[in-house]
């Protein structure tokens, strides 16, 4: 058990659902960590695992995640590590179960409690929450949601920290959930090891900076980090962070000894304006948190210091991710060489173009860049670039419809091209592109009042 | 640094940055290299001068956002994703490397 005074150290082991298979692992024994925290669902994930679920009852949450619990239950039963983890997707009992039926295959049985939290899922709810006036206006259009109800996949309101710390108080060791915020996966271990009242808003404005700060992984710990990045050392043994807590709110940035990756104020800074809007108004269910008043200083070799924080208080809506059924789209591919590289990629699209309108094909949109040349900074880059040199361009060619047949016959105009467009063309192997389904998401609020968190304990 | 004209420098030489998605919108956050620079930053990199930088690259409009604290400026490029997310027919849907697009900005050379 931690000893009192001691600070509460909060393990970043996954930063998004196909993050390294083997950064829990590496948490959990590279040193002392009090929580691992498990961060897996993204905007779309949800509609991919309701699909799943609608096809099999008994799935619907991160698969991954059972494998990697296996990998490392004895180690957390033995450490008294404990996990807080959203893998449960649109199926958290099912995710439970798994995990619980791989806890007695390895002789765990009577020796784990797994908390389930459930109520994020609005789905079956949603007609009645149309009906009593709920409109889940799209937070970006303004549009009701009435306009797209019959292609509506998924529903679901992000739930705080609070049913978390509810589950971690009736004695969970791995709290597993739908969708919960990434930073309630972090705020919750501190709210139930420090007894934060729900309206200490400075102290959850803390956690939350906490959470954020982690919730990408190794995205704060030297990945992905333009400062300074040919000199930082070892990324093939980066450490993923971990927050050390303190019951006053204040936390430091470290990461275990002897691996790789750097935590710095200015690494750190990066993640911090990362996915960031109004910086004085970071809006969660726990609390307002204002980032401009985090304070930072280098404490010591990778580890950095937080304080200042202040919060105010949380909101009476939600937020609510819903995704919907958009159409199709579909990318073609095809690499040209040198030399005129750049021009011959440019004359294949305006064939490929002219034929499709031919055909008398329409999109909501035809997107073309050239891989090489102008595809991450468009005319900034050619501006600024001479061309004639360039050893080879890839075209690529996107086309998005809400009806599947343009962008089926879209998909076998690109093939031709290499014996009947411009020359020195390779790089199809690949073969034909495949028309994609499209599930678009739409942000919405919801009353708080109306959302009801609920958590479950199963005892394996 | 790299001088390109005579009195202007890249963005490149005076911060770094790192971006991301909200929907069709991108934010960049712009982080000062030396404290020493933010003031100039403040001054030069204004929302204006950077609806100028990505015109025609982004439909909506540019707002800018002061973080004092970290030596960092956010900026919210609205529009910038060809609808964003799973829509999006871009390489960059989510806006990961305008980050480096905004780099590429001169301004006035701090004295």
């Amino acid at each position: 058990m931690r000893a009192a005074g001691r600070p509460v150290r909060i393990a970043a082991g996954q930063g998004f659902w196909g993050d390294w298979l083997e950064a829990p692992y590496r948490q959990v024994t590279g040193g002392p960590i009090d929580y691992l925290m498990m961060d897996y669902l993204a905007e779309v994930t949800m509609s991919i695992l309701q699909k799943q679920k609608s096809r099999d009852p008994a799935s619907g949450y991160a698969k991954d995640f059972v494998p990697q619990m296996e990998r490392i239950l004895p180690l957390l039963v033995e450490r008294r590590v404990k996990v807080t983890a959203n893998a449960g997707g649109v199926n958290p009992r099912a995710c439970a179960q798994a995990v619980a039926a791989a806890a007695r295959q390895l002789g765990l049985g009577g020796k784990l409690r797994i908390g389930v939290v459930t109520g994020d899922d609005l789905l079956p709810r949603l007609d009645g929450l149309l009906a009593r006036g709920h409109d889940l206006k799209n937070l970006d259009t303004g549009r009701p949601l009435r306009e797209i109800r019959d292609r509506v996949l998924a529903a679901n309101a992000y739930l705080g920290a609070a049913p978390l710390v509810e589950a971690l108080r009736q004695g969970a060791d791995i709290v597993i959930t739908g969708r919960v915020t990434d930073t309630g996966l972090t705020l919750a271990p501190m709210v139930h090891a420090f007894g934060w009242r729900a309206d200490d808003w400075d102290k959850l404005a803390a956690g939350t900076v906490a959470g954020h700060t982690i919730e990408c992984g190794a995205q704060c710990s030297g990945g992905n980090c333009s400062v300074d990045w040919q000199r930082i050392p070892d990324l093939a043994n980066v450490g993923y962070p971990i927050v050390e807590a303190h019951a006053d709110g204040g936390f430091e940035i470290t990461k275990h000894p002897d691996t790789g990756g750097r935590i710095s104020v200015a690494g750190v800074t990066e993640q911090l304006v990362y996915e960031m809007g109004d910086p004085t108004t970071y809006i969660t269910p726990d609390c307002v948190a204002d980032f401009t008043t985090i304070r930072l200083t280098q404490a010591g070799k990778d580890r950095v210091r937080f304080a200042g924080i202040k919060g105010r208080p949380a909101t009476d809506k939600l937020k609510v991710s819903l995704a919907y059924f958009y159409g199709y789209k579909a990318v073609g591919t095809l690499v040209y060489a040198w030399p005129d590289a750049y021009r011959k990629a440019q004359t294949a699209d305006r064939v490929l173009r002219r034929r499709l309108q031919d055909l008398r094909l329409t999109f909501d949109a035809i997107h073309t860049e050239f891989v090489g040349a102008d595809a991450t900074h468009g005319s900034l880059a050619t501006r600024a670039t001479r061309f004639a040199d360039l050893p080879e361009v890839q075209l690529r060619v996107a086309v998005r419809s809400r009806e599947a047949g343009p962008v089926e016959r879209f998909t076998r105009e690109i093939a031709p091209l290499i014996l009947n467009g411009p020359p020195s063309v390779t790089g199809f192997a690949g073969g034909r592109p495949k028309p994609e389904e499209i599930v678009a998401y739409w942000p919405a609020l919801i009353d708080k009042d109306v959302v009801e968190p609920c958590v479950e304990l199963v005892d394996v | 640094m790299r001088k390109k004209a005579s009195r202007t420098v890249l963005l490149l030489d005076l911060a770094h940055a790192r971006s991301g998605d909200k929907g069709d919108t991108a934010n960049v956050g712009l982080i000062a290299l030396k404290p020493a620079y933010y003031p100039h930053l403040v001054k030069h990199v204004t929302a204006a001068r950077v609806a100028r930088h990505f015109r025609g690259l982004i439909t909506g409009k540019v707002e800018r956002y002061e973080l004092p604290n970290l030596n960092a400026l956010n900026f919210l490029l609205h529009g910038a994703l060809d609808g964003g997310g799973t829509v999006s027919l871009k390489t960059d849907a989510q806006g990961k490397v305008l980050s480096t697009a905004l780099l590429r900005m001169e301004i006035a050379a701090p004295r």
